[in-house]
């Protein structure tokens, strides 16, 4: 196969696949129980010094 | 402090410019290899008188490795304010020109030159620098380290000093590759690139060697928009230099590769240097500024990974009804209508962030330049999209409406939170109790406030006026107007226009002014803010 068309195909099958993978990942592990007392915290390192 | 080795690196480079200036065929790379030559003679002498051949006792002359690295950014901050205003000033100048073409200075000065000036110095120097800066301020203080690489930084900042007024130098001269945002020919690019690597090299080496063990938000936007510059800048600017000792290169892409490559950069330079980067601006100095977290700092986390995975396509949208392939144009189309998602996220973050301080609105100017900031990205990045769907294209595409979204976004969003984050840092840094005039920081709020408007409005009407005459067709299927008409019928809003950017301007003028006085230690008598007795407020009671 032509190296465009190789690149083309896995761009619009197991490249987008993993990427939308990758980003539900993200999301879940964001929203996961438990995350909301550590973003807090993260949230608040500006504000713990000058 | 001795920089020896510096001084000698810096004087076998003006050496070497000496040389390419004396062998070189080319009379524009002799010129600009002259101007390197003084430029680069000039620092080396400057260097030099600082050397001290005394003996020295060490412990005094080393800084303590747990401070901070701030004097870099007190530099910073003054040539974010300095590249502003010469970038701003430019702007008005070519805004002049399209209005009254006889203000075309041929050849140096003529509108061709001038505006690659104008966008390179708003976006690569004043909005670089105030990148570059507020990154160093911020990474030191969330991840509590001192900058990593010790005299990187100051390699990075004078390095990119040096790119900027290479850039502006060859522009007037006439050296250019044509490429949108990425004039610059192969020998500054290459010049770049090395500067930019360092600059990854001190941000990511002091996130490494943090005390802080989480990576606060601010910093993944900075790295992101780091990372992906460097990306973009290699790939664009891929070209073979026709002679070793010239300007001229011939990029490595042809055809329609070449005009997606192009935009591919461009509108990422967009999304990455002009939005995540200042994004990661948001994300400390609004919450310092209000003394507040951030609203939600899992949506913060939700929109940055959004912001990446979507922005990297949308490119295809500046090439709607060209040669490019039917897939690709609607594929930039969609991208583009999904980047609502993040750009929303962002915005209603930043502005929830002063939920239940809604008064500092009221009572603190700079709160106001930075919720009038977030306020404008929402907007902005609201209409993009909107104007990348190919039916609203089709009249927008080539006309003064891009011009007036694009300066929606770059004075609104990217200005006014840049303005916010030099008023919040300058007193800080310079250890000032306080600026010298918040009632400044009001008139610089309300003057650039009423210019974008100003700007923004005129370029809609300009726009949508010209595409309808553009595509009017008479009963016979003949155009109605030819294209000088078009253009003569331009000549009102372009003179308004130029209102609006000498508005702008005078802001930007009245913030010099603001932050030298405030360095210098100055502090004007001025009442309190938020403290006008309530009676006088209520007069209906």
């Amino acid at each position: 196969m032509e190296f465009y068309t190789a690149m083309r195909h896995f761009a619009d099958s197991w490249g987008l696949l993993a990427m939308t993978l990758f980003f539900l990942g993200v999301l879940v592990f964001t929203l996961r129980p438990g995350a909301k007392a550590s973003a807090d915290e993260a949230a608040r390192i500006p504000l713990k010094e000058d | 402090m001795n920089y020896v080795s510096e001084t000698l690196w810096l004087s076998i480079g003006t050496f070497l410019a000496l040389l390419a200036a004396a062998y070189t065929h080319d009379s524009l790379f002799a010129a600009h290899m002259w101007v390197l030559f003084f430029v680069l003679l000039i620092s080396t002498t400057v260097l030099m008188r600082r050397i001290s051949f005394a003996p020295q006792a060490p412990a005094i002359c080393l800084p303590s490795k747990s401070e901070y690295f701030d004097e870099v950014v007190k530099y910073g901050t003054i040539a974010t304010v300095f590249w502003g205003v010469v970038g701003f000033l430019v702007g008005v100048v070519i805004a002049l020109q399209l209005a009254f073409p006889d203000l075309n200075i041929e050849p140096w000065f003529n509108f061709g030159r001038l505006r690659p000036l104008h966008t390179s110095g708003v976006v690569f120097a004043f909005g670089g620098n105030a990148l570059i800066t507020t990154s160093f301020y911020v990474v030191q203080r969330t991840c509590r380290a001192r900058l990593f690489g010790g005299n990187l930084a100051w390699y990075v900042f004078w390095g990119y000093q040096l790119f900027i007024v290479m850039a502006a130098t060859g522009y007037l001269l006439g050296i250019t590759q044509s490429r949108e945002y990425a004039e610059p020919e192969w020998y500054v690019d290459l010049f770049l690139t090395v500067v930019w690597v360092a600059y990854l090299a001190v941000f990511l080496g002091t996130i490494l060697k943090r005390k802080e063990p989480h990576i606060y938000v601010a910093n993944w936007f900075y790295l992101a928009f780091i990372v992906t510059i460097a990306m973009l800048h290699v790939v664009n600017n891929l070209a073979v230099p026709v002679s070793f000792l010239g300007v001229k290169s011939y990029s490595a892409f042809s055809g329609v590769q070449d005009a997606l490559t192009q935009w591919w950069y461009g509108h990422n330079a967009v999304g990455f240097f002009l939005t995540a980067g200042f994004l990661g601006m948001m994300y400390y100095f609004v919450p310092k500024q209000v003394n507040r977290p951030v609203y939600s700092y899992r949506l913060s986390i939700i929109h940055f990974w959004a912001l990446i995975f979507l922005y990297i396509w949308a490119g295809p949208h500046h090439l709607h009804y060209t040669a490019l392939p039917d897939w690709a144009q609607t594929l930039g189309m969609v991208f583009s209508i999904m980047l609502w998602m993040p750009s929303w996220g962002g915005m209603i973050n930043g502005l929830m962030t002063l939920s239940g301080a809604w008064d500092k609105i009221r009572t603190d100017p700079i709160v106001r330049m930075m919720i009038i900031a977030i306020a404008f990205y929402g907007m902005s990045t609201f209409e993009g999209p909107m104007m990348s769907i190919k039916a609203v294209n089709s009249l927008s595409h080539y006309t003064d409406w891009t011009i007036g979204h694009v300066h929606s976004g770059a004075l609104g969003w990217v200005g006014m939170i840049s303005f916010g984050a030099i008023y919040y840092m300058t007193p800080k840094l310079w250890n000032r109790e306080r600026l010298y005039s918040l009632d400044l920081v009001n008139w610089h709020f309300w003057l650039a406030t009423l210019g974008i408007v100003v700007y923004a409005a005129v370029m809609w009407v300009a726009g949508v006026q010209q595409g309808l005459m553009w595509r009017e067709y008479d009963s016979q299927g003949f155009l109605v107007y030819s294209f000088a008409e078009t253009v003569a019928a331009m000549f009102p809003y372009y003179l308004l226009r130029a209102v609006g950017g000498a508005m702008y301007l005078a802001g930007g003028l009245i913030m010099a002014f603001n932050v030298t006085m405030t360095i210098l230690g100055y502090q004007r008598q001025e009442r309190v803010r938020g403290g006008a007795s309530p009676a006088a407020l209520q007069p209906a009671e």
